[in-house]
C-alpha cells in the first residue's frame, strides 16, 4: 500500500520536471530582448550589456537553467515590472479567487452532470439518452466568455436580478477577514452572512458560465461508467436475487461507476482553470488568470510564465491527490499493484 | 452509413459553415470593413440583419466573412497537429525503446498543462500573430494524435500481415508507411473531427483575450470582445451574433465528430 503510493508519487516527478523545463523554454523564447526592456530609458549599448550581465542573461543556457531552478526552489518566480511586485506574492494572493470560482463551477457542473449521466445510462439509446447527448454537446460547444456575456445581459441588464458583474464583491460589502481566501468559506467562518450572500451573488453568473463547460465530460464519463457497471456480473446477480431496481442502481452500480468519474474530475479541473482565464476577464474577477492576462497585454512576461508554471504544477499535484485518494477508496486498485 | 438525427444536424451545420468559409466574401451584402458614423450601433433591421457595431460596420457581413479565418486557423492547426502527431506517435510505436520513452515523456508533459493556458504561454513566447495562434493550437493538440497513432502502430507491430510484409522483403520504413500508418488512419480521422470544434473554440478564445488576430479584421472572438462593453448598456447584438456563430460552428463540428466516432468504433461511445 505504502509502496504503491510512493510509486505514484515517483511517477509524477518526471512530469513535474517536464513542466519546469517547458516553462523555462517558454521563458527563454520570449520575443524582444528582456535586457533592453529592463535597461529602461538609457538605450545605450553599454547600459543594455550591463543589464544583461546583471540579469545573468549572458551566462550559458545550462547555467541559466540551474539558476532558474535555484530561484524556483526558493519560491522565486521573478518580478512583475508592471506592478513592481514579486510574481509569487501576486499569484498567492489571487489564487484563492480563481480556485473558488473553479470549485463552485465544478460543484454546479458535477451536481447536474452526474444525475444526467446516470439517467442517460439507465435509458440507453432512448429519447433521454439522445437529449442528454445533445445538451452536453451544446454545453461543451459554449464559449464560456460568450455565455458569461449573455448571462450578464439577461440577469443584470434585462432582469436586474444579478449585481453589477464586476469582481468578487459589490461596492457596499467588506471582504470577510482572510482565513482561506475563499470568500464563501471565510464569510461563513466569520459568521458574516451578509457578506456571504453578497459573495454568493457575485459568484453565481461566472460560476454558471464556467460550470456549463464542465457538464459534457462529466456526464459522458458518468454515462459510460454506469453502462459498464450496469452490464457487469454483480449487477446481474443482484437483479436475479430480486433486489429492487432502485437499490441495484444506487447501492450496487453507482458506487462502482463513481470512481472513473472522480478521475475525470481531475482533468475537468485543469480544463476549467484554462476556461477561468476567459471568465475572469469577462467578470473582472481578480484571479490569477486576469493577472496573467493584464501582464501579457503589457508585454510583462514574468507573471505569464509564473502563471503557466503554477497551473501546470497544480494540475500534476491534483492528479496525484486523486490517484492517491482512489488508492485509499478502491481495494481493486490496491490489489492490482 | 446510417446517420442518426444528431449527426444529420451536425452535417447540415458544418456544411453551412464550410459554404460561408468558401463563399463568404462574395455573399456578404456589405463591405465588412466599411465604417460609417451615421449608422453606428443600429439594432438588427431589414438592411442590417445583425445590426451594426460602434463604428457602423455591418455585423452580418463581418460574421459571414469571419468564417474563413476562424475555420482556416482551426483546419491549419489540426492539419499540423495531425501530421506531426502521426509521425511522432507512429515512430514511437514502431521503434519502441528509447524513442518511445522520450516521445511519451514529451506528450505527458504537454498534457500536464491546462491546454488553453499553455497555448497562451506559447503565443506569448513566440510572438503575438495569427501564425503563432495556429502553432500554439497545433502544439497543444499534438499529444492526442501522437497517442492514438502510437497505440494503433504498437498493437500491430507483431501482427501477421506485418510479419508477412517483412518476409516479402519490405524495409522498416516501407512497412511503417504502407502497412501500419494506413491502419491508424480511421481512428486518427475521428480524432480530427472531434478536435476541429475545439480548435475553433481555442483560436477564438485566444483572439477574445487579445492575442493573434488584430482589429479591424473580422473574427468571431475579437468581435465578441469588441461587443462585450456594449452588453452592459443593453446593445446586445454586437456580441450576440458573432458569439452565436462561434457556438454553432463548434456545436456542428462536435455533433459530426461524435457521429463519426460512433460509426467508426461503436465501442468507444461513452
Amino acid at each position: 500500500m505504502m509502496l504503491l503510493a510512493l510509486k505514484r508519487v515517483a511517477a509524477a516527478l518526471p512530469v513535474l520536471a517536464g513542466v519546469i523545463v517547458v516553462t523555462f523554454i517558454l521563458t527563454r523564447m520570449l520575443p524582444g530582448d528582456p535586457a533592453a526592456y529592463f535597461a529602461g530609458q538609457s538605450d545605450s549599448f553599454a547600459a543594455i550589456e550591463e543589464t544583461r550581465r546583471a540579469m545573468g542573461l549572458d551566462a550559458p543556457l545550462p547555467v541559466q537553467f540551474w539558476r532558474y531552478i535555484a530561484a524556483l526552489a526558493q519560491g522565486d518566480l521573478g518580478r512583475s515590472f508592471s506592478t513592481g511586485r514579486d510574481v509569487t506574492t501576486e499569484i498567492l494572493e489571487r489564487l484563492p479567487a480563481s480556485l473558488e470560482l473553479v470549485f463552485v463551477a465544478m460543484l454546479l457542473g458535477a451536481g447536474l452532470a452526474i444525475p444526467l449521466g446516470v439517467w442517460a445510462a439507465v435509458r440507453q439509446g432512448g429519447m433521454v439518452d439522445q437529449v442528454v447527448r445533445v445538451i452536453t454537446t451544446a454545453g461543451v460547444s459554449l464559449p464560456a466568455f460568450f455565455t458569461g456575456l449573455m448571462l450578464i445581459f439577461l440577469f443584470y441588464w434585462a432582469l436586474e436580478w444579478a449585481p453589477s458583474p464586476i469582481g468578487r464583491l459589490d461596492l457596499f460589502s467588506m471582504p470577510p477577514p482572510r482565513v482561506t481566501g475563499f470568500f464563501l468559506v471565510d464569510a461563513a467562518v466569520a459568521w458574516e452572512w451578509e457578506a456571504w450572500r453578497a459573495a454568493a451573488m457575485q459568484m453565481m453568473l461566472p460560476a454558471i458560465s464556467l460550470g456549463l463547460v464542465t457538464l459534457a465530460p462529466i456526464a459522458r464519463m458518468t454515462r459510460g461508467a454506469m453502462l459498464a457497471a450496469l452490464g457487469s456480473d454483480f449487477v446481474r446477480t443482484a437483479r436475479a436475487a430480486g433486489l429492487s431496481p432502485q437499490r441495484v442502481l444506487w447501492r450496487y452500480a453507482f458506487p462502482n461507476a463513481i470512481l472513473p468519474v472522480l478521475t475525470t474530475l481531475g482533468m475537468v479541473f485543469s480544463y476549467s482553470l484554462g476556461g477561468a482565464v476567459l471568465v475572469e476577464k469577462v467578470f473582472a474577477w481578480p484571479g490569477v488568470g486576469s493577472f496573467a492576462l493584464d501582464a501579457l497585454m503589457q508585454l510583462d512576461y514574468a507573471p505569464v510564465q509564473g502563471f503557466v508554471l503554477v497551473l501546470g504544477v497544480l494540475y500534476v499535484v491534483l492528479n496525484l491527490v486523486v490517484d492517491l485518494a482512489l488508492l485509499l477508496v478502491d481495494p481493486r486498485i490496491r490489489l492490482e499493484g | 452509413m446510417r446517420l442518426n438525427a444528431a449527426t444529420t444536424v451536425g452535417v447540415l451545420i458544418t456544411g453551412l459553415f464550410v459554404l460561408a468559409a468558401l463563399f463568404g466574401p462574395w455573399l456578404a451584402p456589405h463591405d465588412p470593413l466599411a465604417t460609417s458614423a451615421a449608422r453606428a450601433l443600429q439594432a438588427p433591421s431589414a438592411t442590417h440583419w445583425f445590426g451594426t457595431d460602434q463604428v457602423g460596420r455591418d455585423i452580418f457581413s463581418r460574421v459571414l466573412v469571419a468564417a474563413r479565418l476562424d475555420l482556416g486557423i482551426a483546419v491549419a492547426a489540426t492539419a499540423i497537429a495531425f501530421t506531426l502527431g502521426l509521425l511522432l506517435g507512429a515512430s514511437a510505436g514502431w521503434l519502441g525503446g528509447w524513442t518511445d520513452r522520450a516521445a511519451s515523456r514529451v506528450v505527458d508533459t504537454v498534457m500536464a498543462f491546462p491546454l488553453f493556458v499553455l497555448a497562451m504561454g506559447i503565443v506569448a513566447a513566440l510572438g503575438n500573430s495569427v501564425v503563432n495562434i495556429v502553432w500554439a493550437t497545433a502544439i497543444v493538440n499534438l499529444p492526442f494524435y501522437a497517442r492514438v497513432a502510437r497505440a494503433e502502430v504498437n498493437v500491430r507491430r507483431e501482427a501477421g500481415f506485418v510479419e508477412a510484409a517483412r518476409l516479402a522483403g519490405n524495409g522498416s520504413a516501407s512497412i511503417l508507411f504502407r502497412h501500419l500508418i494506413p491502419n491508424a488512419l480511421p481512428p486518427m480521422m475521428v480524432q480530427v473531427s472531434l478536435n476541429l470544434g475545439w480548435a475553433i473554440l481555442n483560436a477564438a478564445s485566444l483572439s477574445f483575450i487579445g492575442l493573434g488576430v488584430r482589429p479591424p479584421t473580422p473574427e468571431w472572438g475579437i468581435m465578441v470582445s469588441e461587443g462585450a462593453a456594449l452588453v452592459l448598456s443593453g446593445q446586445w447584438w454586437a456580441a450576440l451574433f458573432p458569439g452565436l456563430a462561434l457556438m454553432l460552428a463548434v456545436f456542428g463540428f462536435n455533433l459530426l465528430g461524435d457521429g463519426l466516432r460512433d460509426a467508426v468504433d461503436p465501442r468507444r461511445r461513452t
